[in-house]
């Protein structure tokens, strides 16, 4: 009795002072003051516009210099505000205002819609004219018109060097991995305990006649866990056929569901056992993130599964599926690739996949030379962007230049 | 003939999404691309909505273990779906918004739904109390390590973790309670969730490549 009350005091106590704070933010005076308006600032000068680099074709450039008031002279320049038109004889009210930058900055990206029914469409290969007004109190300046400037696709994004380098790498170093493979050259990769348990743990559950759980958690099949999850799927299922239990599986998605029952239909086809599968195994519950929460949290205190397997996108349902199989006394593995997650799986259960190893689990279980072969390309690759890390990092240390950033943040011509 | 034309679809499709995020004027590919992705998406629905009426449709004419749960999540389905579909007690009858304040629909979400929402998030609370229970027992030198960080962290986001401490003088003030709990979360904290994901990151890129060149084949169940 008394620790109701004492609930209830405690939630008394937080709706009093929920209401407190209501009360004093309301009791506030309005944050307004009246604008004054005063002399106009100067005008920006020397307004450029050019295509907007790396861009679809519909975006612009507007540089100017700074009005003679921003941030000297009469220092009253608050803000600068840019206009767009087709015709420049435009009266002002035909003028689109497109955007507004703060003082001292010198540029705007007039980024639009490739879309002709969107608001903020831009056309391509179309004569434009811009106009930048510097804004002081209530007042603007006097007009600085520029153009014509007209918007231009680009076959090649520049800024993207770094990435296609990295994804030749890559690719380079897969293609090779992969034929020493094939050569019969032995890859070493190291143990995954969660993964050599999966094993153990269909055993235990067909040596306790309980099913086995499998989640593919909240994600949809567009999430790469969640592709990730699947390929586990597929040989979970071909064990669990080959052992005869059961398995249940409970899917927050339709697609996922869709794709997750032709999986263990195929699983069970493999191993053989075709008539074994059950269509209900594989079910829909709902999209919602809490109400699966609570159908698979009801699912494994009623069924108490031998064994759960929690692998793919999780968010804050992790750790209350985890700490209800705890409950249930279920063996549990699980493998995500949000790093805010894996601590409560690591806490809850027997076996966690951190991160890369979900998209390793695949690989592993099957042993086959062309998926080690990308394992192993990885690795490398991890060796490689360490060694550049560092590199970079004692380059920055000994210069005291950007050389960390910089590279991905200019174009490379 | 299964299994080689889905393969082909995504190698094709994933090339070319890979593709256009190097061409600018093919980067409305990804927007059209996810937009073929919800009309499918649109006609799953519709075999969600059949696969979850017939699994409790089932469970429900053959009273096993749990049937009544089942009578609820079909009485649910059916009230939210009429609800809405019919848009029952809509002030703007059937040409208003689903959401419109008023209607039948918004009402149960707003408080039916969203409370029992609300409940279920409450309870992480004590499944957090417990998880930390367990994990914090110093069983081994690894959980004392998390042990002791986990109360630097906890002592250093409370008042009485500056009450402790506000006495070492700021020269030191690195040893301070509330600083070292900033130093933990910032330092090794922030470097473990870093490697952790840049491994997730190579992983994501390594899975895709798979999938593209048709290495990996399990999710379709022919990986022999």
């Amino acid at each position: 009795m008394k620790y109701i009350i004492l609930l209830f005091l405690t939630c008394l106590s937080l709706c009093l002072s929920q209401a407190l704070l209501a009360q004093t933010a309301s009791s506030d005076p309005p944050a307004e003051a009246a604008l004054v308006p005063s002399e106009p600032p100067a005008p920006p000068s020397n307004v450029r516009v050019s295509d907007l680099a790396n861009d679809d074709g519909h975006g612009i450039r507007v540089t100017w210099d700074l009005s003679p008031d921003d941030g000297a002279g009469r220092s009253s320049v608050i803000s600068y505000d840019i206009y767009r038109t087709l015709n420049p004889n435009d009266p002002d009210s035909l003028w689109k205002k497109v955007g507004t930058v703060v003082l001292g900055v010198r540029t705007y990206a007039d980024r639009g819609e490739r879309e002709p029914g969107s608001g903020s469409y831009l056309p391509k290969h179309t004569n434009l004219y811009y106009r930048v007004y510097a804004v002081g109190a209530g007042v603007r300046s006097a007009v600085a018109t520029a153009g014509p400037a007209q918007a231009t696709d680009d076959w090649f994004n520049t800024m993207k060097v770094p990435e296609l380098i990295f994804c030749l790498v890559f690719l380079v170093l897969t293609v090779r991995f992969i034929n020493m493979a094939k050569k019969g050259i032995d890859l070493y990769v190291r143990p995954l305990a969660g993964i050599e348990a999966i094993d153990e743990a269909i055993g235990r559950a067909t040596e306790m006649g309980k099913p086995i759980l499998y989640v593919l958690g909240i994600g949809t099949a567009g999430d790469i866990a969640t592709i990730a999850s699947f390929t586990v799927l597929g040989r979970v299922a071909r064990k669990v056929a080959e052992y005869q239990t059961s398995m249940i599986v409970p899917c927050c998605d339709p697609v996922v569901m869709t794709i997750a029952q032709e999986t263990v239909k195929t699983g069970y086809a493999d191993a053989g056992r075709p008539d074994a599968y059950k269509e209900d195994s594989v079910y829909y519950v709902t999209s919602q993130q809490f109400p699966f929460v609570a159908a698979v949290n009801g699912t494994i205190l009623r069924e108490k599964p031998a064994t759960n397997i929690y692998l793919g996108y999780f968010a804050a349902e992790s750790l209350l599926l985890a700490e209800t199989g705890v409950l249930a006394g279920s063996i549990q593995i699980a493998g995500t690739d949000q790093v805010s997650q894996l601590p409560f799986f690591v806490v809850a259960c027997d076996y966690t996949l951190l991160g890369e190893e979900l998209y390793a689990a695949s690989a592993y279980l099957g042993r086959e030379p062309l998926l080690l072969g990308t394992l192993k390309a990885q690795d490398y690759l991890k060796a490689i962007v360490l060694v550049c890390m560092v590199a970079l990092l004692a380059l920055r240390m000994i210069t005291g230049a950007d050389v960390i950033s910089k590279p991905f943040d200019a174009p490379w011509w | 003939m299964k299994r080689q034309i889905p393969m082909l679809i995504l190698s094709a499709v994933g090339t070319l999404l890979v593709v256009s995020v190097f061409i600018p004027s093919a980067r409305h590919w990804q927007e059209d691309a996810s937009l073929y992705f919800d009309i499918i998406a649109v006609f799953a629905f519709f075999l969600g909505g059949g696969n979850l009426i017939r699994v409790h449709a089932e469970k429900v004419s053959r009273k096993s273990a749990g049937w009544i749960y089942s009578v609820v999540t079909l009485l649910g389905f059916g009230i939210m779906l009429v609800t809405g579909l019919f848009k029952i007690g809509n002030p703007n009858g059937i040409a208003g918004d689903i959401s419109q304040a008023g209607s039948y629909f918004q009402l149960l979400f707003q408080y039916v739904m969203s409370p029992l929402n609300s409940t279920m998030y409450a309870l992480l609370a004590f499944y957090v109390a417990s998880a930390s229970y367990r994990a914090f027992r110093a069983k081994n030198t690894e959980a004392t390590i998390l042990l002791v960080a986990a109360f630097v962290i906890l002592l250093g986001r409370t008042a009485l973790g500056v009450l402790l401490t506000n006495w070492i003088p700021a020269q030191f003030s690195v040893l301070q309670v509330p600083n070292l709990a900033i130093w933990i979360m910032n330092a090794p904290n922030l470097a473990g969730q870093r490697a952790i994901m840049i491994g997730i990151s190579l992983g994501v890129i390594s899975m895709s490549l798979r999938l593209l060149l048709g290495i990996e084949r399990s999710y379709l169940g022919g990986d022999n």
